[in-house]
């Protein structure tokens, strides 16, 4: 077993900073954002995000949510999961743009979930996509719109990525 | 062609050839010439179960006096009592007279009936005591085994009866009123897994009052199966005081606790129940102290329906036969007191005695070929039983030291070398 | 988790997490869209061997709620399972594809007989056995204690006082070992012929005086539905004595602090066990436990029919 480490604490950042980026260049701007992340690593990187984002803009407030999947998903029958915690703000998605997060995207079927999962909360204008890795074999027709870092692997691969809020250290690790 | 059984060792520690001529041992001792050679093996008197349930008739979908007889054999019993609570009950000279030979067709060890106490067991009158000790069967125990003989008149007037032919009442203590609905052993456990418990005292105190009765009619008194560590006090009570009182205890007593009952497996429904730890402890230290008298089997087979059910409707019994003597062997050694003298007292001498089976329970020149011999040294392991037509076994996955090695009932070999032998 | 048959299936960490996931769902029940896909494709069976139309349609709700496929069989009175023996209708249902059978039965340990059976590959959910258990009344009422008590995964020094027939009681039993799981106190109150002074090697306090076991000021007090039919027995006393000494209402309603809560499994004798008073009073839980049932019975649902069974 060797252990890759292939972001580490600063490119993690850089890589955050830049989504933040991207993210308001896409929107032409702070207006109707609403960063949500998808449990567990993707909580908590879209906090950082908006925190990012207020950083940016100071005199903005991003608001921003979390959304369980667990009871979304299409394969109930393979691992038993907790039910995590899921906090829309009040003001909903309607008609906002939604920027979902999440750490690693791999078969796309966490984020199909997590299209179903949101629509119960209403109809919002657009959904994008952002991922702190891309490590590609996707099994569904789902791309991200804004991408931390490409990182090719193979299928047997395992990609951990830790963050301090949860691990105590933030990192990218591929094992094999 | 006579049968030469080499190099025995004998309860009493004695070393021992053993020579067969047709049913009948001719010559003990040093015997010239070849044979079975039983080195490091026991030889004992042919094995005698007092307390038997073998369904025929009435019940033969869990067993027949054939499969119950082959199952005896196999556990190296050459004589069983057949319990009463048969359809029809066992109360009348034709039923006993009937399965006394059924028992002799199937020709795999002794199979004395024991009647019915109470006409059709409705402790409501007497059976036909008297004519079911003067039929063929010369029945000389009687029970109402599955039902307490409750009513103390009744039982006082059984006792009477039976005194005078020597006859013996074989009481299942249980107080009816104080174990309706009963499931398992009262105390904490039944009221954490919501079961309707028995009380100790519902059997302890059936045991006082019947050896008082017996002391009062001077009657021989048996009590089935003993559970508690109360009602070996009793029973030691009654035998200081002199009552001619006997008491029997079932293997699974010996050594399985109420624990097992969390599992709602109805194989460890029993009746009576399994009881505590303290329990199977004072029951051993009764049968180390003559307190208890004889290992009863109360092999109880149930076809697979009356136990693949909920644990409340769910028949009570477990099987015996096939293991009793591998788990008595067991238990005795780990008192560190097993005695082969003790051993053949409660499986064969003290049986046999109890139940007026003189063909059976000693081993001398002249006697029937009645013939156990037991091995030490190898391993039972339960779930290889297979002689009942029933599967009730709660032994399954467990392994007990010692087995029989060969059984001869009236000198033809009923298993040899750990086999049943399939007769004529 | 494959079957949920006892609290004892439970460690501290399942019950913990089973809670948690109990409470999202509350949370979930609260959103207009009640529908989730979870269990689409799943088949439900409730196999009620006795009566519960309260139990029945909460888990008929619960399933429906995540997708299931609900099939109700009603055991005591259907005429496909007359004298049919409980093997006969396990094996019927799983060769009709149950990946789940709630099953409610009038005898105590019959819900771990099916489950440790080789009669089904499904799961099995323990809706009520006998006097034995119910553990998804425990569950939704330790639920109910940690919304109304702001508990967290803390129970440690909550005490709970459970009054009523404890004997006959499957609700009690799943609520001592859950609470004794979690950390909670728990004593017990009732007359001695239904709290045997054994029930004490549960781990709690038997108290034989309302008034007293109210002294020691419970957090919870949880009254016991008096089984109407189990009152012809002589192990209970009559009626107006029942009210007299084992009702909460009057003066005890009145000697409860104002945090504490009531809590009934149901359905109700008002004016028996509970006055109408007590069952109506603010401090009164008995709607917030039927709808955390629904919450509950979803969570147990998903947690086993999850988890590569
Ligand atoms: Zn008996």
């Amino acid at each position: 077993m060797t252990d890759r480490t292939v972001l580490s604490e600063l490119d993690i950042l850089r890589a955050l900073k830049r989504i933040a980026h991207e993210i308001l260049e896409a929107n032409s701007g702070p207006e109707n954002l609403l960063i949500v992340g998808i449990p567990t690593r993707g909580a908590p990187l879209a906090e950082r995000i908006s925190k990012i984002l207020k950083e940016i803009e100071p005199g903005h407030s991003f608001e921003s949510g979390v959304l369980d999947i667990t009871l979304y998903r299409d394969d109930q029958d393979a691992a038993s999961r907790q039910l995590g915690h899921t906090s829309i703000p009040v003001s909903g998605v309607h008609d906002k743009t939604v920027v979902l997060v999440d750490d690693v995207l791999f078969s796309g079927r966490t984020i199909r979930a997590a299209l179903d999962a949101l629509t119960e909360f209403g109809r919002p204008r657009q959904v994008k996509l952002a991922v702190l890795v891309d490590r590609g074999h996707r099994e569904l027709p789902i791309r991200p719109d804004f991408v931390g870092k490409n990182l090719p692997t193979a299928i047997s691969e395992h990609v951990a990525v830790n963050l301090v809020e949860i691990d105590g250290v933030d990192q990218v690790v591929i094992s094999e | 062609m006579p049968i030469i059984l080499k190099n025995l060792t004998l309860a009493d520690g004695s070393r021992s050839d053993i020579r067969i001529e047709g049913d009948t041992i001719v010559e003990m001792g040093t015997i010239s010439g070849s044979g079975i050679d039983c080195d490091s093996l026991i030889g004992l008197p042919g094995f005698v179960d007092p307390h038997t349930h073998l369904r025929e008739p009435g019940f033969e979908a869990s067993e027949t006096v054939l499969s119950g007889s082959r199952a005896a054999a196999a556990g190296g019993y050459t004589a069983v009592c057949a319990m009463a609570n048969t359809l029809p009950v066992a109360d009348t000279a034709e039923i006993v007279d009937a399965v006394l030979d059924a028992g002799a067709e199937a020709g795999y060890c002794q199979v004395q009936p024991i009647g019915a106490v109470t006409n059709d067991l409705a402790g409501k009158q007497l059976s036909e005591i008297s004519q079911m000790h003067q039929s063929r069967a010369n029945v000389k125990m009687f029970s109402d085994d599955g039902i307490c003989v409750s009513d103390p008149a009744l039982m006082q007037e059984a006792l009477a009866q039976v005194k005078v032919f020597g006859g013996v009442i074989a009481q299942h203590a249980q107080d009816p009123e104080r174990t309706q609905g009963a499931q398992m052993n009262a105390g904490a456990l039944a009221i954490e897994l919501g079961l309707t418990g028995w009380p100790r005292l519902a059997e302890e105190d059936i045991i006082a009052r019947d050896a008082l009765l017996a002391e009062q009619t001077g009657a021989r008194l048996h009590i089935c199966h003993l559970t508690t560590a109360g009602g070996v006090e009793v029973v030691r009570w009654a035998k200081q005081r002199g009552i001619t009182i006997t008491a029997e205890v079932t293997p699974h007593h010996l050594l399985l606790t109420e624990e097992l009952v969390r599992s709602y497996d109805p194989v460890y429904k029993v009746n009576p129940p399994l009881r505590t730890d303290a329990d199977t402890k004072a029951l051993i230290a009764g049968v180390l102290d003559g307190t208890i008298d004889v290992l009863g089997t109360d092999h109880a087979p149930h076809s697979a329906e009356k136990k693949e059910a909920e644990w409340g409707h769910a028949a009570f019994g477990m099987l015996g036969l096939e293991t009793a003597a591998s788990i008595l062997h067991q238990v005795l050694a780990g008192t560190g007191s097993l005695t082969w003298q003790l051993f053949e007292q409660l499986i064969s001498s003290r049986p046999a005695a109890l139940t007026g089976l003189s063909d059976h329970g000693q081993l001398a020149v002249g006697r029937k070929a009645n013939i156990t011999v037991f091995n030490p040294h190898e391993d039972l392991a339960a779930s290889t039983i297979s002689q009942s037509l029933s599967s009730n076994n709660p032994y399954a996955g467990m392994v007990f030291k010692g087995r029989v090695q060969h059984t001869l009932y009236n000198g033809i070999f009923t298993v040899r070398d750990q086999k049943l032998q399939e007769l004529k | 988790m494959k079957h949920l048959v006892s609290i004892k299936d439970l460690n501290i960490d399942s019950a913990i997490s089973l809670l948690a996931s109990s409470q999202e769902l509350a949370l979930v029940n609260q959103r207009q869209v009640k529908k989730l896909p979870t269990l689409r494709g799943k088949t439900v069976v409730n196999l009620f061997y006795e009566n519960s139309t309260r139990t029945r349609i909460s888990f008929e709700i619960a399933a429906k709620r995540l997708s299931a496929d609900v099939i109700n069989f009603d055991a005591s009175t259907s005429s496909l399972s007359k004298g049919e023996s409980l093997k006969d209708t396990a094996l019927t249902l799983e060769a009709l594809g149950a990946d789940v059978i709630v099953m409610r039965h009038p005898m105590s340990g019959a819900a771990q007989r099916l489950a440790s059976s080789d009669w089904i590959r499904g799961s099995v959910i323990n809706a009520g056995d006998g006097s034995h258990e119910h553990p998804t009344q425990a569950l939704l009422d330790a639920l109910t204690m940690q919304q109304r008590l702001d508990l967290g995964s803390n129970f440690k020094g909550l005490k709970v006082l459970i009054v009523g027939d404890i004997l006959h009681s499957r609700v009690a039993r799943s609520n001592i070992f859950l609470l004794k799981l979690l950390g909670a106190e728990v004593s017990v109150a009732g007359p001695e012929t239904l709290v045997p002074i054994e029930i004490s090697k549960l781990g709690v306090t038997v108290h034989h005086d309302f008034d007293q076991a109210l002294a020691d000021q419970p957090n919870v007090v949880m009254m016991l539905r008096v089984q109407a039919e189990r009152m012809s027995k002589d192990l209970f006393p009559s009626a107006s004595s029942y009210v007299k000494f084992w009702s909460l209402g009057g003066h005890r309603l009145a000697g409860l602090g104002p945090e504490v809560v009531i809590m009934h499994p149901g359905p109700m004798n008002r004016g028996f066990e509970i006055s109408a008073e007590a069952a109506d009073d603010p401090r009164s839980a008995v709607l917030q436990q039927v709808t955390n049932g629904l919450a509950v019975r979803m969570a147990v649902l998903q947690t086993t029919l999850s988890g590569g069974n």
